[in-house]
């Protein structure tokens, strides 16, 4: 049925896809040597490639909607990893393995490896930071990166100046970040969420362009280098050992940081958060201060911003304001956004998927950018709650028996 | 005296050229609630798809009127084909989901055409054709004003008259404003919404393409880029006059262009752009509704 | 010396723009009564609960809570909506507001946050007292839900439930947080005439037990059998007050709904 209709319409949209990009895709000028390459086959492909995508989605959603109308089961709809979580010796098996991978990784592959995991597993701990602020209280904050700056730049002034340690700056940073997360916080959370969104992004431009224009205090584009590693008892170690040590470093901090977000999503303060994420002015009438909740957040995902700021300044010694641009803020929610909002489980994945697949397929890396726009889209539009839609501990409890609880 | 002229046209100019751009936000913004991030890469799109239409031109030998019009024409066209498109594929699907998941949709479309530019084309700056001769009769005020100047003013006049009439008497005009007070009641009378927000986002995205030719033949070069920073001193500007306020984004632009001209003028320009983030934060703290916008109590 | 009534507003005035939505309004009500607040569609009646529990600040009037048995009497003026729920009143929403996402038990467990207290720390190190005060806010909670005939509800999550089910359960929050007085905009709003009656046992039930309740009811039958006493209001304004006796005689009222129907 409709058979002909569908591939009519299939071939109006790309024919309207091959007029709309047929400037900017086909035509190339060069304007010093005054010539034109017109480029017909991208036309074509054009043409295809739309005809196919439009094909895919339209199949995508009939499965959706079949799917909607047979079975509502909620065992059917949770993912896989979800039925291995639930499964207690599926899920210890599966943790053992990951461990074993983790603890030998340096082990079998090379230093260059070791490192772009690491840089890997620092976009875990951002995205788990990020995630407290936008996953579970519902806060767009799109200048996550100024706090990462400000702990990035902690370090660095700290360590040129004053000579202080790794360790010593990693707390400080984190606080000074969780500082500037108040004082941003303190004014601008009563602000309806796409405002919120527009000023946090304005911040982490302000913060950014402060550290260029302010040569004085920042050493301006140039930036900082000769950053010290980080160290272990006042040894020092050579470049080789410091990059495991530094991996197995990150492994833990991404252990700490599963742990303390996994407690907080499942306490009293986790549960106003998702509160005020469902309903803001129910959830005050419910007698929860939506100022100190937010600010609570807000302040918890600067501190993590600022801890990975300091381990990004310890691990690359070097920062300049290039590296907190916008991008790496939107580098950071595609990552909350295609794991799942709200989920722990979901930002690991999507952290590993978007930091090591366009270090692995080399010939994706140019597209990376243009990859994680149309993930952000895609995944509004198609997949709202994620890869791994969170699913959250019930709260069980059984009359005269004590409360069991299960994830 | 002649310095403090200078200034107060070229801030005149900027503000012209951000209220083309503002007007695209504060009508979407006003018919949809939506802050559309991508509108700047509209005007990206529209520089440079006016960029690559008179080059081929020019190099084809086609006389200056000429290209004129057509990349104009061109810009118009390309860059509201990409704002109905874009409002088809990111937003429309998402008219019922939480506030916030069409903002981010918007944030990835933005990010997805800068990234589509710079590989479908180049990240390099390219200089942009002069399409503006120095008019002979400008020659005594040149070192004042500019025929640039002079043009881009006319032309923002002119498109803003244009604007206020298909508003204030055409058909889609009157259904816009229905829209935009209650959208309910719009579609209980029977105005056909779907239409309304297409025609929202061609208008405005026409607007900003104009705006993109005319700033790129001021500055003299475009990349893939400028959207962006273009984009939000625009939205800066409608937030300013009162977003949703077609007069108010007019208003907020030219104090926009004006402050930053002689703020530029006057201390320096290390810091123009910090200034402008600086300003968006400030109003959007103390007043979020802007000069002429109205603030609303949420009923509950 | 008379006992303090625990709610005591006096004229309470709110202008939204041009319309005034409530006209010097007094209205009262001591511990253990059910008192009504009726009025046509419009009238204001919610705008007034949205007045004394903060969510909108009124262009005038005072707003005294006292608690029951001698306590000191607490201006709710210039109170974040939070610090109202604090000091002791809860309402319901007559457009449901429920945590959708939520089950049902964490939708009241989210009642138990202004009478809990753990925090940052307690949440990271689940220290003893943590540990405790979350075993006694799901006690207290399921308890609730049991009394709201919701107990076996418990794990669904709040948008699953039926309609009427979804009004218990936004009664079963604002109880969680032990109020001085209870508000219900609308409770019976688009329920079938078996769950108001189940409605109308329950509110008996809680009042039974000394719970104050204000509440705002179309339903003149539920009103009527339920209500000590009777506001009534029309354009912001009271044009009545008394008993149901006396509301039922009285002119002004009949006047008032006047084409408008009056039995929901
Ligand atoms: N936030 C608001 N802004 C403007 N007008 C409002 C607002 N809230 C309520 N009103 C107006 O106040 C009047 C009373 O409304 P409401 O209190 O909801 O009536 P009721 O609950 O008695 O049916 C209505 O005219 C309504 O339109
Ligand atoms: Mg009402």
């Amino acid at each position: 049925m409709g058979l002909l209709k569908e591939l009519k319409k299939g071939v109006l949209i790309s024919l309207w896809f091959v007029f709309l990009t047929f400037p900017v895709m086909v035509i190339k000028v060069d304007p010093i040597a005054r010539t034109v390459v017109w480029r017909w086959a991208n036309a074509l492909y054009m043409a295809v490639g739309t005809f196919f995508i439009y094909f895919l989605v339209q199949f995508f959603l009939r499965k959706k909607e079949n799917r909607k109308e047979t079975n509502d089961s909620k065992e059917q709809t949770l993912s896989f990893i979800h039925r291995i979580l639930q499964d207690r010796l599926q899920r210890n098996i599966l943790i053992g393995v990951v461990a074993v991978v983790a603890v030998f990784f340096p082990q079998f592959l090379s230093a260059y490896q070791t490192n772009v995991m690491t840089t890997a597993l620092m976009y875990v701990v951002l995205g788990l930071g990020l995630n407290i602020v936008v996953g579970l209280a519902g806060l767009l904050d799109l200048g996550f990166v100024a706090f990462y700056a400000v702990g990035a730049y902690t370090y660095a002034l700290l360590n040129l100046h004053f000579g202080l340690g790794f360790w010593a700056v990693l707390p400080i940073g984190g606080l000074i970040a969780a500082t500037f997360g108040i004082l941003l916080g303190f004014p601008v959370l009563r602000l309806r969420g796409d405002y919120l969104a527009i000023v946090t992004l304005g911040f982490g431009e302000i913060i950014r362009l402060i550290l260029e224009n302010w040569g004085q205090f920042s050493k301006g584009p140039s930036g900082i280098s000769n950053i010290s590693r980080p160290g272990f008892f006042g040894i020092e170690f050579s470049l080789q050992s410091s990059i495991i040590y530094t991996y197995y470093l990150m492994v833990l901090l991404v252990l700490v940081t599963i742990f303390v977000v996994n407690r907080l999503q499942d306490s009293r303060l986790g549960r106003a958060w998702i509160a005020l994420r469902e309903d803001e002015i129910a959830c005050q009438a419910m007698g929860i201060d939506k100022r100190k909740t937010k600010l609570v957040a807000f302040s918890l995902g600067a501190f993590w911003a600022g801890i990975m700021g300091v381990m990004f300044a310890a691990k690359t010694t070097f920062v300049n304001p290039a590296s907190f641009t916008f991008l790496e803020s939107a580098i950071i929610l595609s990552i909350v956004v295609l794991g799942g909002m709200g989920s722990i489980v979901g930002v690991l994945f999507g952290a590993l998927i978007l930091i090591l697949m366009p270090e692995y397929l080399r010939a994706l890396s140019q597209y990376r950018m243009l990859a994680f726009g149309a993930i952000l889209v895609c995944m509004m539009v198609f997949r709202p709650q994620g890869l791994i839609s969170n699913i959250r501990r019930t709260y069980t409890f059984k009359k005269k028996t004590t409360s069991s609880l299960c994830r | 005296m002649d310095y403090f002229i200078e200034l107060l046209f070229s801030g005149l100019t900027r503000g012209s050229i951000y209220a083309l751009i503002a007007l695209g936000y504060t009508m979407v913004y006003g018919i949809i609630g939506l802050i559309n991030f991508a509108h700047g890469e509209i005007y990206m799109i529209g520089a440079f798809t006016a960029f690559i239409v008179a080059t081929v031109l020019s190099i084809y030998g086609f006389p200056l009127i000429a290209i004129v019009i057509i990349a104009g024409i061109a810009a118009v066209v390309w860059s509201s084909s990409y704002g109905y498109t874009i409002e088809k594929i990111a937003y429309k699907p998402l008219r019922h989901a939480p506030r916030l998941s069409p903002l981010i949709s918007a944030i990835g479309m933005s990010i997805f055409l800068q990234n589509y530019v710079l590989l479908a084309q180049t990240s390099d700056f390219l200089p942009f054709p002069r399409l503006i001769p120095d008019f002979p009769f400008m020659e005594p005020i040149a070192h004042i004003v500019g025929s640039t100047d002079l043009v881009i003013l006319v032309t923002t006049v002119i498109v803003m008259v244009a604007l206020t009439f298909i508003i204030k008497f055409t058909l889609i005009g009157k259904a816009m404003r229905a829209t935009s007070q209650d959208r309910t009641m719009a579609t209980l009378v029977g105005i056909n919404v779907n239409r309304v927000i297409s025609a929202t986002f061609i208008i405005g995205s026409g607007l900003a393409a104009i705006g993109g030719l005319l700033i790129a033949s001021h500055i003299g070069q475009i990349n893939f880029y400028i959207g962006f920073l273009a984009g939000i001193k625009a939205f800066t500007a409608a937030v300013l006059g009162g977003i949703g306020s077609i007069p108010g984004a007019v208003l907020g632009s030219l104090i926009l262009g004006l402050t930053e001209s002689f703020a530029t003028g006057y201390v320096s320009s290390d810091y123009e752009d910090v200034f402008a983030f600086s300003l968006l934060v400030l109003i959007l703290i103390f007043k979020p509704s802007g000069l002429l916008g109205k603030a609303t109590n949420q009923k509950v | 010396m008379t006992t303090q009534p625990i709610l005591d507003v006096s004229g309470l005035t709110m202008d939204f723009g041009g319309i005034r939505a409530l006209n010097t309004l007094d209205l009262d009500v001591n511990n253990g009564e059910i008192v009504a607040l009726i009025g046509p569609n419009g009238a204001g009646k919610t705008t007034f609960f949205n007045c004394i529990t903060g969510i909108y600040t009124p262009t005038a009037g005072d707003i005294w809570l006292t608690p029951p048995g001698g306590g000191k009497k607490i201006s709710l003026n210039g109170l974040k909506p939070n610090q109202v729920t604090e000091k002791g009143l809860a309402r319901t929403f007559q457009n449901i507001r429920l945590f959708s996402k939520m089950t049902v038990l964490e939708n009241v467990m989210i009642g138990r946050h202004c009478r809990t207290k753990a925090f940052i720390f307690g949440a990271i190190f689940r220290n003893k007292a943590t540990l405790q005060e979350e075993q006694g806010i799901l006690e207290t909670s399921y308890a609730i839900l049991e009394k709201v005939g919701l107990a076996n509800y418990a794990d669904e999550f709040a948008e699953n439930l039926p309609y009427g089910a979804q009004r218990r359960l936004e009664i079963a929050r604002a109880l969680a947080t032990e109020p001085l007085l209870l508000l219900l905009d609308e409770p019976a709003a688009g329920m079938n005439p078996q769950e108001t009656i189940g409605l109308e046992h329950l509110i008996k039930q809680i009042s039974r037990e000394g719970q104050a309740i204000l509440l705002i009811e179309h339903d003149m039958k539920l009103v009527m059998s339920l209500s000590d006493r009777i506001f009534v209001m029309d354009y912001g304004k009271k044009i009545a007050q008394g008993t149901p006796l006396e509301i039922r005689e009285n002119p002004a009222v009949i006047k008032a709904y006047l084409g408008e129907e009056v039995d929901a």
